[in-house]
């Protein structure tokens, strides 16, 4: 008789390497990029309020497991610090702290756990946190530090670009006009416009696409589907009516949607299951993003396409199940 | 990758995963393994009736020589594969996990029963008719010997209105480490082609495909270069993916068509068999050698000299590992088997079976499951699955015991590949409960 | 201003009474006819919706309850006789008494007493894993110790016990729906009555393997040696496939059987210490006095065979034999067994 004694369980004996924890911090790897750019751009403040979130996160979750579910504490998996993380890149970095305590507060307790915690939330929790500061503190929301490169405290505020145009042809301006006082597309793309955290530039969140692309963390099918939709849909209307239209690469390039298309509506709890499904999601989201932007009160939309594609999202897996081995349809021969 | 060669190869077209190869004992030729000193055969080892054992303790018994009839179609002969004493006729934990008969020889010595030639020299002419051929394979005992141990004249035979067009031999070998196919490829091809033209002939069919998959170049061309001397044999190379040496996945590999739910394959013209089979099958119908020794792949990423064994049924897996340089130290797991659909054993003292196709030797850090997390719904499970079923989802239904819904979602189409477990983030035990909501649904069936 | 008040008030107030006006009329033209006893019993019931009286909850029993003609075929476990009572006073029926059981479990194959040869490392539910293979311990029949009745109770009546690794059942929650013995896949668990002064025995073991090999697994296990249903008066024990059986509708709680098991596998609940203490030495006393006769007998047989043969014949002992009846067979049983090196 052997002293180890021998495993026994059923098959299979092996596993692929990537788990959870390891996706997690794979997220958080593709982030880095972004907020890097952020800290240079704004300052203390960005590291403030990204440190404020990621905490309070994290002891939000601690708390409500250890004391209200009385369960083991989740807060390692690395969830929670994604969640603080994307709240923190979709508010200014010069939001008071309470403020940032408030949204995690809601983004954890309302948008993950009330639901079960991670798995269980329709919602993507940053976007719920979000979503609750912005109709609760409209101002400090709306009013975004000037990207300057600095380290000062106190910089000027001001509006975002999409702000900007929404204003400018709410007084009558033709988009050119407006078009004309603003950076190029290519600083857009950069990374010096006004705006949350971690919107600013396109460039640093591609990189963190291409990342987590790279370690198959997430497909290529809902971002894509998503900025392709958003793409067609504004150059249909900017080339129906340059005046009133802004060109589609702004629309891409600044905001939300870079964003959101890859940390996002990627979320894996919160999006479709199939990559038919995936498509649809993104395709959607592309569309409320864009109704929103062209035709609604808000500025932005993404924040709103994304929470209301993810109330879509039982619906779309109920349409989009895979098709059985065995039961071809008609169509298909 | 896109233009990745291996991509442009034919496969199957709905998920499947790719886990790491480690065919560590690809190079080592069949070595004969010596006679054990006692074999255990187990009694029942195939899917169907158990057979009816006709020795008794103290009688001498040849190699060759039968020692379980079949009782009824759906079941197989067992043949002693050694010459000696029966001794102890009882119950013993076999491979399967459970306690089962068996019959124990003392070997003595190597007496054959005379009807079989011993010989090397290949046979290619088939002077039987099919019903012949069948009527041999079946008292020969051959069953699958790719793992399922489905008796093999049960598939020959085949029923009024169904017509076959095609004979798919299975050279795939998908599960990592396993070599043992490859190998008998590579060592004995005249056999399987002949064995090819048996199994043509028993099904009276002109086109028979060798599917082997494409991280076996060797034997491709060596088979392929064979085959040429064999009418109506092609031979086929596959993109590497696992689950490909399953039967459906392999037939809609090679031909395109998708076994309906809770068909055959017989249903949609095919036929498949596996090589190590088809080499069974040459050796029963030419040389009237029945069933009695097996490849069997001895490995793991500790193990001192991977290898590959001709081993007689019934010799006790010790002594492959022994073979093979003893049992490696922290060794954690022994699986009958691959690793994706192998039966980890609770004993090292179990016979091998004629369905085992290797012994591998998991070292004790990877031998334990990780920790499990909650379902993240990444969607990886759906798109894993072979059969187009929702594994996560059926994990839910098998747990909370919904057989009525299970049922509607297909769980029986379930092949068990585990797919959806290996790929799952969240070392999520899919599998097992897929397979438990499979037999509650069984269950309820069987109740109706 | 003020009309747009006053109009409002009167709009919702001529809205409100519109809607009660339809529920009232759909309500009476809709009205389910129930029979008026139906709530009552289900008010009787005690609605944890447990499914022990093998219906899918207190609904269905309380509808079919009332729908019988007799209450003799249903059983409420969880409410008992009390209960019952309640149910037949509001039918207007009779209804038996019937004696409560309890869930018992019947094995004794705790850690340390079974040895173990691996470790199981799958989903942790009975069911997979003694589907999987015979078992992480000696004995393929014995407790797979991953608690799947625990899980199955509602009414927290069961619990894993960390030093044996089996299943406890607390008597005072236990109510006897059989949750746990539908759960359990190697039927371990049984109902039993619950005896008076809660007294009961049963054998806890359900292993059917020969003598030597389930004691091999399990130094508790039953050998199906069968001195405990010699020792039994009211013919209460069978041994068959090795393994004894208690009938608990003849078995009268003597205890004679408790103290005859060389392993002590039987469980005698709520027993007196000192009762069994003078059960086993009256026992011992009574076996002595056999033994010694027996002995003597045989030194007697011995010198008549001597005898005989001196005078040639040989018949004798074949006679004796058949003299000696049965008391003095099961003693060579009973000593027969005790040589034997697999259950010592």
């Amino acid at each position: 008789m052997s002293t180890t004694l021998l495993t026994v369980a059923p098959s299979p004996h092996i596993h692929q390497e990537l788990t959870v924890p390891q996706i997690m911090r794979g997220v958080i790897y593709a982030m880095l990029p972004a907020l890097a750019l952020s800290v240079y751009v704004f300052g203390i403040g960005a590291v403030n309020v990204t440190v404020i979130a990621i905490v309070s996160c994290a002891f939000f979750e601690y708390l409500i497991c250890t004391y209200l579910l009385k369960t083991k504490s989740s807060v390692a998996d690395g969830s929670a610090i994604i969640t603080g993380m994307l709240l923190a890149f979709n508010v200014p970095s010069n939001l008071p702290w309470y403020i940032v305590v408030i949204g995690s507060a809601v983004a954890i307790g309302i948008g993950k756990m009330s639901f079960g915690g991670l798995g269980n939330n329709p919602f993507n929790p940053a976007l719920v946190g979000r979503v609750f500061l912005l109709i609760s503190f409209p101002v400090q929301m709306t009013s975004w530090p000037e990207p300057v490169a600095s380290w000062s405290i106190d910089g000027a505020t001001g509006a975002t670009p999409l702000g900007l145009l929404k204003d400018g042809l709410r007084v009558g301006d033709t988009v050119p006009a407006i078009m004309n006082e603003m950076p190029s597309n290519v600083d857009f793309l950069l990374g010096f416009q006004g705006g949350s955290l971690g919107e600013m530039s396109g460039v640093a969140l591609i990189l963190g696409l291409i990342y987590m692309l790279y370690r198959k963390i997430i497909t290529w099918h809902i971002p894509i589907s998503m900025v392709v939709t958003i793409f067609i849909l504004t150059g249909l209307f900017w080339l129906i009516n340059p005046e009133k239209y802004a060109d589609p690469v702004f629309h891409i390039l600044t905001g939300g949607v870079l964003l959101g298309a890859i940390f996002m509506a990627t979320d894996y709890v919160t999006s479709p299951f199939t990559h038919k499904g995936m498509l649809i999601f993104g395709v959607g989201i592309g569309i409320i993003t864009v109704l929103i932007r062209l035709f609604g009160a808000y500025p932005e939309g993404v924040s709103f396409a994304i929470l209301i594609m993810n109330a879509f999202v039982p619906l779309i897996n109920r349409y989009t199940k895979p098709r059985r081995f065995g039961n071809k349809p008609v169509t298909n021969g | 990758m896109l233009f990745d060669l291996n991509n442009k190869l034919k496969t199957f077209h709905k998920g499947g995963v790719h886990p790491p190869e480690h065919k560590l004992s690809e190079h080592a030729a069949i070595e004969e393994l010596p006679l054990p000193r006692q074999v255990v055969i187990p009694i029942f080892q195939h899917i169907g009736k158990p057979p009816k054992i006709v020795v008794e303790r103290g009688d001498e018994v040849k190699v060759g020589q039968i020692i379980a009839v079949h009782e009824g179609f759906v079941s197989s002969n067992i043949h002693s594969s050694v010459s000696g004493k029966v001794g102890r006729i009882d119950e013993v934990i076999d491979s399967s996990g459970f306690r089962r008969m068996a019959v124990n020889v003392r070997v003595k010595d190597d007496v054959w029963d005379e009807s079989i030639d011993r010989s090397d020299n290949l046979v290619t002419e088939i002077p039987f008719a099919p019903k012949e051929i069948v009527e041999k394979i079946m008292e020969a005992g051959v069953v699958g010997q790719g793992g399922a141990a489905f008796p093999s004249h049960v598939k020959l035979s085949v029923p009024e209105g169904k017509h076959i067009d095609t004979l798919i031999i299975n050279g795939v070998e998908c599960e990592p480490y396993l070599t043992a196919d490859h190998r008998l490829m590579l060592e004995r091809p005249h056999e399987i082609m002949v064995g090819t033209k048996i199994l043509m002939k028993a099904l009276g069919v002109d086109r028979a495909i060798v599917g082997i998959e494409n991280n076996k170049l060797d034997a491709i061309e060596l088979i392929e270069k064979v085959s040429r001397e064999y009418d109506g044999i092609s031979v086929e190379s596959l993109k590497v993916q696992y689950p490909q040496g399953g039967e459906k996945q392999l037939i809609e590999a090679l031909l395109g068509r998708e076994v309906p739910s809770g068909g055959l394959p017989m249903d949609v013209g095919a036929v498949v068999h596996n090589v190590g089979t088809t080499y069974s099958v040459y050796h029963a119908v030419q040389k009237n050698k029945p069933l009695i020794e097996r490849v069997v792949t001895v490995t793991g990423k500790k193990v001192k000299k991977p290898a590959n064994y001709m081993v007689r049924i019934g010799t006790s897996v010790t002594e492959l590992i022994e073979a093979s340089g003893g049992l490696p130290e922290n060794t954690g797991k022994i699986v009958s088997g691959g690793p994706m659909m192998g039966k980890a054993l609770g004993d090292m003292d179990v016979p091998i079976a004629k369905a085992t196709s290797g012994i591998l030797l998991i070292p004790t850090f990877e031998s334990k499951r990780s920790e499990v997390y909650n379902c993240v719904r990444c969607g990886k499970c759906i798109e894993a699955c072979p059969m187009g079923l929702e594994p996560y989802h059926l994990m839910l239904l098998g747990k909370g015991k919904n057989t009525d819904e299970a049922k509607e979602e297909n769980i029986l189409d379930c092949i068990e590949c585990g797919s959806c477990s290996f790929i799952c983030p969240s070392n999520r035990p899919i599998l097992d409960y897929i397979r438990f909501g499979k037999s509650s649904v069984r269950k309820a069936e069987n109740n109706q | 201003m003020n009309d747009i008040i006053l109009y409002t008030i009167l709009i919702l107030v001529s809205l409100g009474i519109a809607a009660a006006i339809i529920l009232y009329v759909v309500s009476l033209k809709f009205k389910v006819k129930e029979d008026p006893r139906l709530p009552e019993v289900m008010d009787a019931l005690p609605n944890t919706n447990c499914g022990g009286c093998g219906f899918p909850g207190c609904s269905a029993f309380a509808t079919e309850l009332v729908n019988a003609d007799d209450l003799g075929p249903y059983h409420c476990p969880v409410g008992g006789n009390d209960v019952m009572k309640e149910v037949a006073d509001i039918l207007g029926m009779e209804v038996e008494e019937k004696d409560p059981f309890i869930a018992v479990v019947k094995c004794a194959g705790a850690i340390g007493v079974r040895k173990q040869f691996s470790e199981y490392d799958g989903a942790a539910t009975c069911t997979i894993a003694s589907d999987l293979y015979s078992g992480e311990r000696g004995c393929s029949d014995g407790c797979v110790g991953l608690g799947e009745c625990v899980d199955a109770c509602d009414f927290d009546a069961m619990y894993m016990d960390e030093y044996t690794g089996l299943p406890v059942v607390v008597e005072d929650k236990c109510t006897a729906c059989n949750a746990c013995v539908k759960a359990c896949p190697k039927d371990i668990i049984q109902l039993w009555p619950k005896g008076k002064k809660n007294k009961r025995i049963y054998v806890a073991c359900v292993n059917e393997d020969k003598g030597g090999t389930a004691r091999k697994n399990c130094s508790l296990a039953c050998s199906g040696c069968a001195k405990c249903a010699d020792e039994c008066k009211y013919d209460a024990i069978t041994v068959e496939n090795n393994l004894a059986k208690i009938d608990y509708e003849t078995c009268k709680l003597c205890g004679k059987c408790v103290v005859a098991c060389d392993v002590r596998n039987i469980v005698a609940d709520h027993f007196k210490q000192e009762q069994l203490d003078k059960l086993a030495e009256r026992r011992d006393a009574r076996l002595e006095k056999e033994k010694e006769a027996r002995i003597a007998e045989r030194q007697k047989a011995k010198a008549e065979a001597q005898a005989a043969k001196q005078s040639g014949e040989q018949k004798p002992l074949d006679e004796k034999l058949n003299d000696s009846a049965v008391p003095e067979k099961t003693e060579k049983e009973e000593v027969s067994t005790n040589q034997n090196p697999d259950v010592v």
